[in-house]
Order: C-alpha cells, then sequence, then structure tokens
C-alpha cells in the first residue's frame, strides 16, 4: 500500500479546487486556519476565508447565516470544539433550520494524542448520530476525504465530516466509487468481517492481511457514510460472515460498533460480533498510536481479537 | 519573596520549560514563557497554597484558563515541591498523567483545562462559594488574550460583577498574539480595560514581566471593594528568548538543537548579569 498525504491536507487541496471555480464557497475559521491547513487558501482567496477568532459557537451560529444566504460554507473547527462547544447551535442553527453547513471536524478522534482529552473528539458521531438532518462522513483515506468535501460542496444539507492529521495510506484504486449512505468493499473473504471507518480502516486491512496468512478469509469495510447508513451492505456481509468486528476511533458508546448491532439485532442476524474503539473510561494518555495501541485499534490487536473470535466461534 | 530571588527563579523556570519541551517534542512554548513570570509571583508570593495545604478547604485557587501553557504550571508546581521535578520527565508519554493542558491526576493542578473560555466560570463558582462560607480565601484564573473571543468569559464576567465578588482576580496575559495572528487582527478585543470596566469590575494595567508590580498588586486584596479584579498584565510572547519574542510560530514551535543551545546560551548570561547584579 502506497503512502499519501495526511487527509487534512487532501482537504485543503479539495478545497482550493473548489474555491477556485466557485465563488461562493466559504472557509470560516475560529484560530484554526493553521491547523486547517488553509493559509495557502487564504492567500489565493483572501475574499473567501472569514476568521471569526476563537469562539466555535459563533463560528458555527454565523456559518448558518451565511448559509441561509445561499453561501457554501465550510466551518472549520477541531472536531472536539466544533461538536460539543457549538452542539447547540449545530443543532438549532443548522440542522433542525435545515441551513446547509458544511461542518468539517479537523484533528478528530484522539489525533491530538498527548495533549489530553479536552482535545479528543470520541463524542461526535453520537452525539450527531442523535441529531437529525446530518450526514456524517468519517473518510479513511485522501480519495475519500476528496470525494466527501466535493460532495458535501454539492448536496444542499448539513454534511458533518471529520478526519485526523496523521499521513494516510491509498487504499483505493481509480475504479472506486464513492457514494454517499454505500460503504466500500475493500476485500469479500467469508471468515470474518472488520467494518471499520476513518482511520482505523488502514488497520483493519493489514490485520485481514495477517489473519489471511492464517487461512482465515476476510471482508474488509470501509464505512465512511455513518449517516445515512449503508444497511444493506451491513446485513449481506453478516449473511456471508461468520465473525464481525467494527472498529473505530470514537467512543464505543453511540458509535459505529452500536449502529451495527442495532442494526443486526432488529433483522435477527446471529453472529460472533466485537466493537474495537475505545472505551467509556478515562482515556489512557499518550500519543495517538499510543492510544490506538493500548485499545487494540492496531494491527496487532484487530489480528489478536479476530483470531480469538474467529477460534472460539469455530468451537462452539 | 525578593525580587531578585524571584528574577533568577524565572531564568530556572524558563531553562526548564524548554528543557521540557524540547525533550517531549510538543508543546505550547509562547504562552508558556509569555506568563511564566506571572505564575512565578503567584506561587512564590501571592497564594496562600503548598503541598501541605493542598487539600485544606481554605487555601487559595488558580485555575489556568489558558490551559495549554501548562509547561509553566508544572515547572512551577515542581518547584514548590508539588511533585518530584524528575516526574516531568515523562511529560506526554504513553500512560503519564502529565500531559499537554493541565489534569486534576497532577497534585497543585486544581481543574481540568485546556478547552478555552471555561476557567473564568470555575472560577466564579469557586469564589462564590467562599462568599457563601464566609471564607477568606482567594480565587486567581489566567486567561489569553485571544481566549477572550469565547463568550463564555463574558457570561462569566457580568455573573461575577453582579455577585460582587471581589475574591476572585483575572489576569489576561496579554501577550497579543494567538495561532494564526496578532489578535487584534484576528478579532480585536479593544478596548478591553474600558470593556471590564464597563462590565462591573475594576481593572489595572501592569507590566506582566515585572515581579515588583505584579507582587504588589496581586497581594493587594481587592482593587475596590464590591468588585472583581481583573489584571491586564502586557506580555511578550516568547519573553526570555530573543529569537522568540513577539514571533507568531513560537505558538507551539519546538525549537530544534541548535535554537535550543542558543537559548540555553541566552538564559546562561542572564542568570551571570543576576548573580553579580
Ligand atoms: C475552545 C478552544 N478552541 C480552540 C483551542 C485551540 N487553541 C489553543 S491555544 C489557542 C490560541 C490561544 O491564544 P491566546 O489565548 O492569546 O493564548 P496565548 O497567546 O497566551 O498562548 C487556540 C486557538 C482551544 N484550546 N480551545
Ligand atoms: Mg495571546
Amino acid at each position: 500500500m502506497e503512502q499519501g498525504i495526511p487527509n487534512l491536507v487532501a482537504f485543503a487541496e479539495t478545497m482550493e479546487a473548489l474555491a477556485a471555480k466557485d465563488k461562493n464557497i466559504l472557509a470560516v475559521t475560529s484560530d484554526s486556519r493553521g491547523s486547517g491547513k488553509l493559509v495557502n487558501f487564504g492567500k489565493l482567496y483572501p475574499k473567501q476565508i472569514v476568521e471569526v477568532g476563537i469562539a466555535e459557537q459563533n463560528l458555527v451560529g454565523m456559518s448558518a447565516g451565511l448559509a441561509s444566504t445561499g453561501k457554501k460554507v465550510f466551518a472549520v473547527s477541531p472536531s472536539c470544539f466544533l461538536t460539543a462547544r457549538s452542539l447547540e447551535q449545530i443543532k438549532n442553527d443548522v440542522c433542525y433550520s435545515d441551513n446547509p453547513v458544511n461542518l468539517i471536524g479537523i484533528s478528530a478522534g484522539v489525533s491530538y494524542g498527548a495533549l489530553g482529552s479536552t482535545h479528543h473528539s470520541l463524542h461526535d458521531i453520537a452525539v450527531l448520530r442523535a441529531i437529525n438532518n446530518i450526514h456524517i462522513i468519517v473518510p479513511a483515506d485522501n480519495f475519500e476525504t476528496r470525494e466527501a468535501i466535493q460532495l458535501a460542496a454539492q448536496v444542499d444539507k448539513p454534511v458533518f465530516i471529520r478526519f485526523g492529521k496523521r499521513p494516510m495510506y491509498h487504499l483505493h484504486n481509480s475504479n472506486t466509487k464513492f457514494e454517499l449512505g454505500k460503504g466500500i468493499t475493500l476485500k469479500n473473504g467469508n471468515d470474518l468481517a472488520f467494518i471499520a471507518t476513518g482511520e482505523t480502516v488502514y488497520h483493519a486491512y493489514k490485520a485481514s492481511e495477517q489473519l489471511e496468512k492464517e487461512g482465515i478469509k476476510c471482508t474488509v469495510v470501509s464505512m465512511h457514510s455513518i449517516k445515512p447508513f449503508d444497511e444493506q451492505l451491513l446485513l449481506e456481509v453478516a449473511d456471508r460472515c461468520q465473525s464481525m468486528i467494527t472498529v473505530e476511533e470514537h467512543c464505543i458508546n453511540g458509535g459505529l460498533g452500536e449502529l451495527c448491532a442495532s442494526i443486526l439485532m432488529q433483522y435477527g442476524k446471529k453472529l460472533a460480533f466485537k466493537i474495537v474503539g475505545i472505551p467509556d473510561e478515562y482515556t489512557v494518555t499518550g500519543s495517538q498510536v499510543d492510544i490506538f495501541n493500548h485499545y487494540g485499534i492496531s494491527e496487532e490487536g484487530l489480528y489478536k481479537v479476530g483470531k480469538t473470535l474467529v477460534e472460539e466461534n469455530i468451537s462452539v | 519573596m525578593l525580587t531578585i530571588e524571584l528574577e533568577k527563579k524565572s531564568v530556572a523556570y524558563r531553562k526548564k520549560i524548554l528543557y521540557y519541551i524540547k525533550k517531549a517534542n510538543a508543546g505550547h512554548t509562547g504562552g508558556s514563557l509569555s506568563c511564566i513570570d506571572i505564575l512565578n509571583v503567584l506561587y512564590n508570593n501571592v497564594l496562600n497554597v503548598n503541598p501541605e495545604n493542598i487539600n485544606s478547604p481554605d487555601r487559595d485557587r488558580y485555575v489556568q484558563s489558558k490551559g495549554h501553557s501548562v509547561e509553566a504550571l508544572y515547572v512551577v508546581l515542581a518547584d514548590k515541591g508539588f511533585f518530584p521535578v524528575s516526574d516531568l520527565e515523562t511529560l506526554c508519554q504513553y500512560k503519564s498523567h502529565y500531559v499537554g493542558h493541565p489534569t486534576r491526576k497532577v497534585n497543585g493542578i486544581e481543574q481540568n483545562t485546556g478547552g478555552l473560555g471555561h476557567g473564568l466560570a470555575i472560577s466564579a463558582g469557586m469564589a462564590m462559594s467562599a462568599k457563601m462560607d464566609n471564607k477568606d480565601y482567594r480565587v486567581f484564573t489566567l486567561l489569553g488574550d485571544g481566549e477572550l473571543a469565547e463568550g463564555s468569559n463574558w457570561e462569566a464576567a457580568m455573573l461575577i460583577s453582579h455577585y460582587k465578588l471581589d475574591n476572585l482576580t483575572a489576569i489576561i496575559d496579554r501577550n497579543t498574539l494567538q495561532i494564526t495572528d496578532r489578535t487584534s487582527n484576528v478579532l480585536s478585543n479593544e478596548p478591553l480595560a474600558e470593556k471590564f470596566a464597563a462590565f462591573g469590575w475594576a481593572v489595572k494595567e501592569v507590566d506582566g514581566h515585572d515581579f515588583a508590580v505584579l507582587s504588589t498588586i496581586l497581594n493587594k486584596g481587592a482593587f475596590e471593594k464590591g468588585k472583581p479584579n481583573l489584571v491586564i498584565a502586557n506580555t511578550t510572547k516568547g519573553k526570555g528568548i530573543s529569537y522568540m519574542e513577539d514571533v507568531l510560530k513560537w505558538h507551539h514551535g519546538v525549537p530544534s538543537d541548535e535554537q535550543y543551545e542558543l537559548a540555553l546560551k541566552e538564559l546562561a548570561e542572564k542568570e551571570l548579569l543576576l548573580e553579580i547584579k
């Protein structure tokens, strides 16, 4: 697999391309121009960037107003602040009032590592899942990020996109299609399925390679679209795989795993099932890599869980 | 503590701040250097708080609202004996309690901060409780000037003057810079003194690197009875290291090996000057 650039940079490049073609594209930032890699965007299109200062509630509120007049607004701020501090603005001014703001949660999950829990966003998917009228997209690689940003510029609905700042590996080839509400299947084995989202897809893919060496055939899906969700794909995978592991850089409460479980349960699917994510506890401290390794969101960790799950399932 | 002793301490603190930031390869350098003289005065000359009384309900409280300058706080707390300074070797490492923002897992730290715009409201609660219980502890909080854009500060500012919490002192580390640019270009908060005065605060503007002035003013008690106290401390971001002073990129810049050596050299020269003073 080839290494790409950080999704953050892929986002910023896409913004530049969009702004070149459409004067209505606006980036709105809260002292987050540098963290959002938008310094160059600001130089190229100084009239298409608005700075509001360190004021995330204002960021979202005024973005809603801008969007109501037909501007294509991308409100860009660290996901931790954007989705916690501004939650009421998101709920009322963006979603309920149906102002099509694109909320860009940068350095999401535990990307900020040792800066600690104030800077982690392990709640963002859960809280926004509980709010009506917003698409939630968690891209895994540069391709998915670019597609998600382009899609956001087109749809006339609120969109939330969250990603991290580490360089990502390319997961897709040139034939891959990206669609809202459709997961992307990276491989199709029938023993064990990894349903993963965001930066964790890569780790699931690496783990699947290890498992396959031991004869365990794997499915790997990048579930970039959390809302709307690809129920059909999930059910289809559940029908042909014996075991399933969901993986997310998010609290296990209210995230991808619980979403899958609730769908599988309601459709009466029975299979060995495991949710891997950040547990509901005082998050271990350290870098993003440390935190991933600690909670098994890593090639090694997922390999182990996968092997155990498949072996237990056979012995039953 | 005498001014000369405080001056010497600040040089030692600056060395340590840079050492730990260099070691962790991360940290908020500029803002730690702009507020270290204020923390120095607070912990060595003002606050009635030490490792012995840290659990006493009567202790003074300090809440660092601009939590990102945690390196300054760590270095001072270690010096005051709240924990062994060697603990800081683990800064930002796996399972270390010493993360990039203040947490209560570290002895001496009152509140978890890091999201900007929280400290003033928390301090209001602490100060109000003192009034309820007729206690005479004081509450101090340190804010960044960029941080003032958060609306929560102004909600708290209204609340605090409404309840006449004159046992609370907010200090603004007015280094005139934030991440993106100068605060006046990002979102101007001027005229700052007049704004707080209009919100019912007693305001004093001082040189945030003048130990004598800071010691006097912070030990004064209420500037005006019945009004909360605001100290606008004019500071220089990156203070003490020539090439960092007032330079935007040092907000969270980590010095290279060469830059680090140069910084140590400058601090050694300063130390020498103070020896012969
Ligand atoms: C709610 C929130 N938004 C954004 C940030 C990211 N952030 C950390 S420091 C900083 C700039 C702070 O500038 P200022 O208050 O002037 O502090 P100083 O210059 O003293 O470092 C920003 C935007 C944050 N920590 N919290
Ligand atoms: Mg500042």
